[in-house]
């Protein structure tokens, strides 16, 4: 793939994930430059339907989303799923959790029947996903890294290692023994143990590692006097849309 | 020359989030004139019902990536109003640093990137690498020094980490400040530059004239904290803002519709200074005096010169709160004030890049929310958006379609709608009847 016609593209989301492209800085040129951005919303006017990689922010939360991400999955050849809404349904299945027509209610009121909404799903629940960037937002040299070994020819290389290890290699202090909770040690990693490094608890935004020892996660609590409705809760926050294997049971 | 006008603009591009305008126009009477909000609603404040207290600043951050620093410190503070925190001194310089990031971040990326190709005369940002290679290199520039400021103090520069209800979960390092005063000072040639650029624009000649509320303090110029307040006369603690701000649905738009004195209001950059100039840097107010804008000021294009004016008073006050801390030196044990929940209501109102922003919480004595109302800066304009549309729209009437197409979507960008915030994207085609 010489150089590869781009599409970026928004769904039920924050725009975080297409911000951290406008976010590249040193790197913005040579990003724009190596691929050639064919639509972009966020940034701007020219917009066509030749894109051969889609890179998609957002879950989908109604018909719309649904009938738009439809469409780019029939154009694109890739589909790059860009950060933990579009890769988990991330936080925007907490509606879900508390339920979509009563969300509804509570908002619009007696207008309710003017909102299209459905239940949150990530988007390979209805398209196939080849790569996923998580996290929320994912680091930008991740999106980037993903284009750039498509480019290049290569499998782009996600870690499938949890958060601890990334704790470890940098010395930071574990957040359990001050106190704290997190779920880094069944977070998957590659943000760098951002949340632990600047003194807050892993909140598992890129999901759970894919075999995820709830065992000892469950060990670690019980030794800190903690149980696993005490942080299951803090899990949600990104995965309620996806149940948890609970391997090792 | 148009007389008849069938224009929908879907999606309107360069704005964050999703909007289209709708404009039917026949005998060059206005049928019909919507501003469309189809973007996915969200229902955060169905997804903060029963969440604990510390978690609603990282919820709400992800309301929008382009303020999210805004969101964090709307939440946290309705949370602390709720709980009655107390903080200090450090905690609250250091919070306004991390303001002060966002909305160069924010105003950096609507001027540069999404506006200014419309008065170069260009699509967008990528042509600009060719056209305006300089006016890109300054832009590219400013948003790292903007994004670093961010980092630095809260952790990540979209969707802060460190920034938690009573304080900080970690102090920046004193290299890390005295490196972002060197960037900060280091603009200054830029900033320069970018006045000579935007005096050589040639912004639309439109005026309406409506009702402009912002937030305002005795002290500062408020973008942190400070009592709600209106042109039209009033001002009322950040409690009672229900006693002034209408919400109501509209069928056409996921994003309410608001109004307060009149039967639309504005915020934002321009409202700010039309309430607040007098608190701007004495730098800042050399710059808006060159740019000729000077409150009362009417014109919804100047919305882009009154952005830039701030990024300048941002970047100067921010190298006086950093000074501030250097000189009284970072204490690791003030990082945190004392948080003790208890059930109440606590009222949050922030100056987000695009306006007032309002958190406004209820928590049970567990420190739960049981109710949560929102209102965001992009919703509180749509109303405005649509009656400065109403009198754009016959004032530019006789030119092309293309003309009037371009014109309704610069007006619409101008108010740097971030629509992700309150849901949608704009769609305009153009149908000559």
């Amino acid at each position: 793939m010489s150089k590869p016609k781009v599409g970026v593209f928004g769904l039920a989301g924050c725009g975080g994930c297409q911000l951290e492209i406008l976010n590249l800085e040193d790197e913005l040129v040579d990003f724009i430059s190596a691929v050639d951005i064919v639509h972009f919303t966020e940034a701007i006017t020219e917009h066509s339907d030749t894109y051969e990689i889609a890179l998609i922010e957002g879950s989908v939360s109604t018909k719309h989303d649904l009938e738009r991400l439809e469409h780019i999955a029939k154009v694109a050849k890739i589909i790059i799923a860009m950060g933990a809404c579009a890769c988990t349904g991330g936080l925007n299945c907490l509606k879900n959790l508390y339920g979509t027509e009563k969300a509804k209610e509570l908002v619009y009121g007696d207008k309710k029947d003017w909102i299209d909404a459905i239940d949150t799903k990530p988007i390979d629940a209805y398209v196939k996903v080849d790569y996923y960037a998580r996290g929320c937002p994912p680091t930008r040299s991740e999106i980037v890294d993903i284009v750039k070994s498509l480019i290049m020819g290569k499998i782009p290389e996600i870690p499938d290692y949890p958060v601890c290890v990334e704790c470890k290699r940098l010395g930071n202090t574990c957040l359990y023994d001050i106190g704290g909770t997190c779920m880094g040690p069944v977070a998957r990693a590659g943000c760098n143990a951002r949340c632990p490094s600047a003194g807050s608890g892993c909140e598992a935004c890129r999901g759970p590692v894919d075999d995820p020892n709830m065992n000892a996660q469950k060990d670690l609590l019980e030794r800190y006097g903690l149980t696993v409705e005490d942080i299951m809760e803090g899990f949600n926050l990104y995965n309620a849309c996806k149940k948890i294997e609970q391997k090792n049971k | 020359m148009a007389t008849n006008l069938n224009i929908e603009v879907s999606p309107v591009s360069r704005v964050e989030g999703h909007g289209d305008l709708v404009l039917d126009v026949k005998n060059k009477k206005i049928e019909k004139l919507q501003f469309r909000i189809p973007e996915s609603p969200r229902f955060f404040e169905a997804m903060l019902v029963g969440r604990k207290y510390t978690e609603p600043s990282h919820i709400t951050s992800r309301i929008c990536g382009i303020c999210s620093v805004a969101h964090t410190f709307a939440s946290i503070r309705a949370t602390e109003a709720a709980f009655g925190v107390k903080l200090n001194d450090q905690i609250l310089k250091l919070r306004k640093l991390a303001n002060h990031g966002e909305m160069v971040q924010s105003n950096c990326l609507h001027v540069y990137f999404l506006a200014a190709p419309d008065f170069l005369g260009v699509g967008s940002v990528v042509p600009l690498l060719n056209t305006h290679p300089e006016v890109v290199r300054i832009a590219v520039n400013m948003k790292k020094v903007a994004n670093e400021m961010v980092r630095v103090v809260g952790g990540r520069a979209v969707h802060p980490i460190s920034t938690i209800v009573g304080g900080f979960t970690k102090l920046p390092s004193i290299e890390g400040l005295l490196k972002l005063r060197e960037m900060l000072i280091a603009l200054y040639p830029d900033l320069k530059t970018s006045l000579e650029v935007l005096k050589s624009l040639d912004l639309p000649d439109f005026e309406r004239a409506t009702e402009y509320i912002c937030i305002t303090d005795d002290e500062d110029y408020a973008l942190y904290s400070g009592e709600l307040m209106s042109s039209d006369g009033w001002k009322i603690s950040n409690q009672d803002y229900l006693t002034r701000i209408n919400e109501k649905v509209v069928q056409h738009s996921t994003g309410k519709h608001c109004w307060a004195s009149r039967d639309s209001y504005m915020v934002g950059a321009l409202s700010r200074i039309n309430n607040n100039y007098d608190k701007l840097s004495a730098n800042a107010k050399q710059y808006a005096e060159e740019l000729g804008l000077k409150p009362p000021c009417y014109n919804t294009f100047m919305i882009n010169i009154a952005q830039f004016v701030e990024i300048v008073h941002s970047v100067d006050d921010s190298i006086r709160l950093i000074d501030e801390l250097l000189e009284s030196g970072l204490d690791e044990s003030k990082a945190m004030a004392e948080v003790i929940p208890k059930a109440g209501r606590g009222v949050g109102i922030v100056e987000a890049p695009r306006g007032a922003l309002i958190h406004d919480y209820t928590y049970d004595a567990e420190g739960k929310i049981s109710k949560a109302n929102l209102i965001i800066p992009t919703n509180m304009n749509y109303a405005n958006v649509e009656k400065d549309l109403e009198a754009l729209v016959p004032a530019i009437i006789d030119k092309t379609e293309d003309e009037i197409r371009l014109g309704c979507e610069m007006l619409i960008r101008a108010y740097d709608p971030c629509i992700s915030c309150s849901t949608h994207f704009l769609n305009v085609t153009l149908v000559n009847k």
